[in-house]
């Protein structure tokens, strides 16, 4: 029988395209079950999870919440802002003394980037990364490819542009692993200043012009730009990014093709797109929101399953 | 490892359609009963009931549906090993209706114990019945039995009943298999 080649999530670069396929799978099945009367399977109910947040998030959060509980596992939420962080105990501390009241699994995201590989390599419970600063957020890009694959059937060969803020943007960094993996041709589009150099490496186009950009993909995936990462300015006023890398339906209606724009959340309404593109058809951004609830289970699932009793 | 046949192709379509017959039987035209197969095997015993019952029989209005139990059985982190799920699609909600479950074998009933708990996401079932076309005897961890039996089988720890199904394995038998 199939399982993850893995014993955490730490990042796509640690998976495999089995390994996606597999997470695809599952979270077809936890998809269906999802959308029953009754949504809750009874698979987890003898594993505890901690989700450990030491930098703000509510979608993810909530999201692997919902999906830990409709596992029916035992859910102790912990975020940085109420503890003993802020009196200065060290994270290994911390998660040890968490893991010490018989924790099996930890979702943790954190501001520092390796923060899950750093951990995984002291404790014993399986880990998944739920953003580790600016490095990598791999359910989000899970489930931006499925996302993908179930509005166009697949996403090998796909072209997939990421807009927007992708120095900052863990979001961006998995989504170029993930979809390599899967076989999808990658561009990056953002201000010069916002995209990291020497990205061509990962195997990605690079493109400032956001109409060449546009005309180029199937889907758009738009970033937000992070202003709270920002320690310098990287361009000169949100309104010149907009009218640059902002997606208006205008813009839309004059390609010669329907392109799917997705985005991550939380969505800045009228600068990196307009609320009617946000709310039109062609966006898929509530499937996004619904799938990384499916996804996040199948992973927790899969990750469980190799938990020793 | 050695096997033998239980039963062959005629034997098991005689033995479908006693079964459909005794369906008939209880459930008169199906307006209050859904046939639900346990998946992965279940279901093409299902499937092949159900086309008996609207081709031989002609129950025109048949609600059948497929179970997956694989995240409810009691078992995971205690094989070693990852179980795949299956689909499940029931198109129905199963409140106050008679259901039945189908399986090809029934062994220790586990799995018909983790269907009990996984139909009642789609409602609460007035009565619960089961069909099996192979029940193995003396081998129950749980307190099922089969309401609708195939044929009896009385197999020791290190046999294995294989149900072999024509759209699946090119042939409708069953083999009784030591190994």
């Amino acid at each position: 029988m199939s399982e993850l080649s893995v014993n955490h999530l730490l990042g796509i670069k640690y998976i495999t395209n089995k390994d996606i396929d597999l997470i695809f799978e599952t979270a077809d099945h936890f998809k269906e079950v999802i959308n029953r009367p009754i949504k809750k399977v009874p698979s987890l109910r003898d594993v505890t999870i901690a989700n450990l947040f030491f930098e703000n998030s509510t979608r993810t959060k909530l999201s692997f919440e919902l999906a830990e509980k409709r596992l029916s596992a035992d859910v102790i939420n912990f975020s940085a802002a109420q503890s003993s962080v802020k009196k200065g105990e060290t994270l290994i501390d911390t998660v040890n003394n968490i893991l010490s009241m018989k924790v099996d699994m930890v979702v943790m995201r954190h501001p520092n980037p390796g923060a899950g590989v750093f951990l995984s390599k002291h404790i014993n419970a399986s880990i998944i990364n739920a953003g580790d600063g600016a490095h990598e957020h791999p359910t989000q890009a899970l489930l931006d490819s499925y996302s993908i694959k179930e509005r166009l059937g697949e996403v090998a060969g796909k072209n997939v542009v990421i807009v927007g803020d992708i120095l900052h943007s863990r979001v961006a960094l998995s989504n170029i692993y993930a979809l390599k993996l899967q076989g999808a041709n990658v561009m990056v589009c953002g201000p010069n200043t916002l995209i990291p150099k020497h990205i061509e490496r990962l195997g990605v186009k690079v493109e400032t012009n956001l109409r060449k950009a546009l005309e180029w993909c199937d889907v758009a995936n738009m970033l937000r730009v992070q202003n709270e990462r920002m320690d310098i300015s990287y361009f000169p006023s949100t309104r010149e990014y907009t009218q640059q890398f902002g997606v208006d339906k205008a813009l839309l209606d004059s390609l010669n093709k329907e392109i799917v724009i997705m985005h991550p959340g939380p969505i800045n309404r009228g600068v990196e797109i307009t609320s009617d593109v946000a709310d039109s058809d062609q966006a898929i951004i509530l499937d996004q929101v619904q799938n990384g609830v499916a996804v996040r289970m199948a992973v927790i699932y899969l990750l469980a399953s190799k938990i020793k009793n | 490892m050695s096997q033998k046949v239980l039963l062959n192709a005629t034997e098991v379509n005689i033995i479908l359609h006693r079964l459909a017959c005794q369906l008939i039987e209880n459930h008169n035209n199906f307006s209050n009963t859904v046939l639900i197969g346990i998946q992965p095997r279940g279901k093409y015993l299902a499937n092949r009931l159900a086309s008996i019952l609207k081709e031989d029989y002609s129950i025109s209005d048949l609600k059948l549906g497929h179970l997956d139990i694989t995240f409810f059985r009691d078992d995971f982190r205690r094989t070693g090993k990852t179980v795949e799920a299956n689909q499940t699609k029931i198109d129905f909600l199963v409140e106050d209706k008679n259901v039945v479950f189908i399986d090809d074998v029934l062994y220790t009933g586990r799995s018909i114990n983790a269907a009990l708990t996984a139909i009642q996401s789609f409602g609460r079932p007035r009565e619960v019945e089961l069909l099996t076309l192979i029940d193995r005897r003396f081998s129950r961890h749980l307190p099922i039995q089969p309401n609708y039996k195939g044929r009896q089988v009385d197999a020791i720890n290190n046999e294995k009943v294989k149900v072999h199904w024509l759209e699946n394995e090119d042939e409708d038998a069953v083999y009784l298999v030591t190994s």
